[in-house]
């Protein structure tokens, strides 16, 4: 607990980037990543042009490299199977390094690493330049559902509650001789996860109760209106115009 | 029963009169309870456990309702065309904290109440801060609720609620869990509060601490209606209706607020 879960990307700082509306910058960060998936995969200069753009970012956010190139580890999962590409498309082949590679395999998987790196990595100037319940608020200012505000919001701040009342169980199961070791004991965690469903369940019609008593009919009320001045949608803009150029001048060039 | 108060002028903060109810499967929790609290007076609901406590909290701001009898805040009956209103004026402060506070950050927890009551801007940044200061929890309004002490969190719900300026504040067993020193500071800044108060709880020292009256609600029915100390003195009553005082305590030995 201590911390909370909540903060772990967020990265403390009093930049230019750190105080821009939680919208612009949502907005700004879906727009460079379209820019970017609609760049062709051949022109690879733009890729690296993109990845400056980027580092620039970062460095006015005052964002550390090391910090972020450790936060794109979460990628690896994702890109795994792009490293499979060059083995098993089918088409001309080249050898690379004594190996048989297709030459189009080694395309896809260059498309995905290269679009997929930089999509994470503007993901994770976003996380790391905006707090969490800020990002909410910007979705709201974006017209996201209402009601997909309210699960997220809910779950930012009973994560840590039910995590708890799970890791109280756990101690209660150990200070009983319990171990789990193997299928047979499954049926007990089993029977613990149904519990903690009933009490979270519980804990919500509790949660309810207090939300009508103090006058909840159904909406949530505004409390923070953040509004964005044109000159903070501009400087945000910055980021997805860079790369519309890029992008264009690639797609001439090719 | 329903007729109005003899002094229209300042009505009673709380008026509950024949209050009868059943839940859906038939079990009773209530058989007429009758009781008047006037505006400004601190005091304790007892009784053992399913008493009907919960059930008659929860009629008073209207979220039970449909059974026999009425119940009025400050002159305005609980009904459905007034339930806004009446949640505004009657702040019920719930057991467990972390169910009062649902929102991310203290502020916009506090602010919930007259937002939703639609209060905004400059207007409600004053009333979170004027609440906040009053449980002497200011500095953290920008915290999230579950890095809070357990103390700091019953304080901050207690704010939630003073942050719609209730007619009357309504506590579930507000010294539960609390170490010696959180319930020490909850009673000095109850104590403070300007406020019409309706108590819930099972610790007798503390109703004897912060209110100069207290009424028994036993078997669904008020059974005793006095002076907390005569009530907490009367062993026969105290036998009848499972209440019991800590070991070693004894209510004559303390000089109870008037």
């Amino acid at each position: 607990m201590g911390a909370g879960h909540a903060h772990k990307l967020y990265r403390e700082g009093r930049s230019p980037v750190h105080a821009l509306p939680a919208q612009c910058k949502i907005a700004a960060v879906l727009c460079f990543v379209l820019v970017v998936v609609s760049t062709p995969r051949e022109a690879v200069w733009a890729f690296g042009a993109y990845a400056v753009a980027l580092a620039a970012v970062a460095a006015v956010a005052r964002i550390p490299a090391g910090y972020v190139l450790r936060r794109l580890l979460i990628e690896i999962p994702f890109v795994a199977f792009a490293v499979l590409m060059p083995f098993v498309a089918d088409g001309e082949r080249v050898a690379v390094l004594g190996m048989e590679l297709s030459r189009p395999g080694l395309w896809g998987a260059w498309n995905i690493l290269a679009k997929g790196t930089l999509g994470v990595a503007a993901s994770v100037l976003l996380a790391s330049t905006t707090e969490l319940r800020a990002l909410l608020l910007g979705l709201q200012r974006l017209r996201m559902p209402p009601l997909l505000i309210q699960i997220a919001s809910f779950m930012i701040r009973y994560g840590d509650v039910i995590s708890d009342e799970m890791r109280r169980m756990r101690i209660a199961r150990q200070s009983r001789g319990f171990e789990a070791r193997g299928v047979r004991h499954w049926g007990v965690l089993a029977k613990s996860a149904g519990a903690l469903f009933i009490r979270s369940y519980e804990r919500g019609e509790r949660v309810h109760l207090a939300m009508v008593s103090r006058g909840y009919a159904g909406t949530m009320p505004v409390i923070d209106d953040m509004t964005a001045t044109r000159a903070q949608w501009l400087s945000a803009a910055a980021l997805p115009l860079t790369a519309l150029v890029v992008c264009l001048t690639g797609w001439m060039l090719i | 029963m329903t007729g109005p108060t003899p002094a229209e002028s300042t009505p009673p903060s709380l008026q509950v009169s024949g209050l009868a109810y059943a839940y859906p499967d038939g079990h009773q929790a209530l058989f007429g309870v009758d009781l008047t609290v006037a505006r400004g007076e601190r005091v304790a609901l007892l009784g053992p456990n399913g008493a009907g406590k919960t059930t008659l909290v929860l009629h008073l701001n209207g979220i039970l309702g449909a059974g026999a009898g009425s119940v009025e805040v400050a002159g305005l009956p609980v009904a459905k065309q007034n339930l806004a209103e009446i949640r505004r004026r009657v702040g019920i402060v719930f057991q467990d904290p972390d169910d009062q506070l649902f929102m991310p950050t203290v502020r916009e927890d506090v602010a919930f109440g007259p937002a939703a009551a639609g209060l905004r801007g400059a207007e409600l940044e004053r009333r979170v801060a004027a609440a906040l200061e009053r449980v002497g929890m200011a500095e953290f309004a920008d915290r999230p609720p579950h890095h809070l002490s357990f103390g700091q969190r019953r304080r901050v719900a207690v704010a939630t609620v003073l942050a719609m300026e209730p007619e009357i504040l309504v506590l579930d067993e507000p010294s539960s869990n609390l170490d010696p020193a959180s319930r020490r500071e909850l009673a000095d800044i109850l104590r403070s509060l300007d406020v019409t108060v309706l108590m819930v709880t099972h610790d007798l020292p503390y109703a004897l601490e912060l209110c100069p009256r207290s009424v028994v609600l036993s078997g669904g029915v008020i059974a005793a209606d006095g002076r907390t100390q005569d009530l907490l003195c009367d062993e026969a009553l105290m036998r009848e209706h499972r209440l019991e005082l800590p070991f070693g305590f004894d209510p004559r030995s303390v000089t109870a607020p008037v």
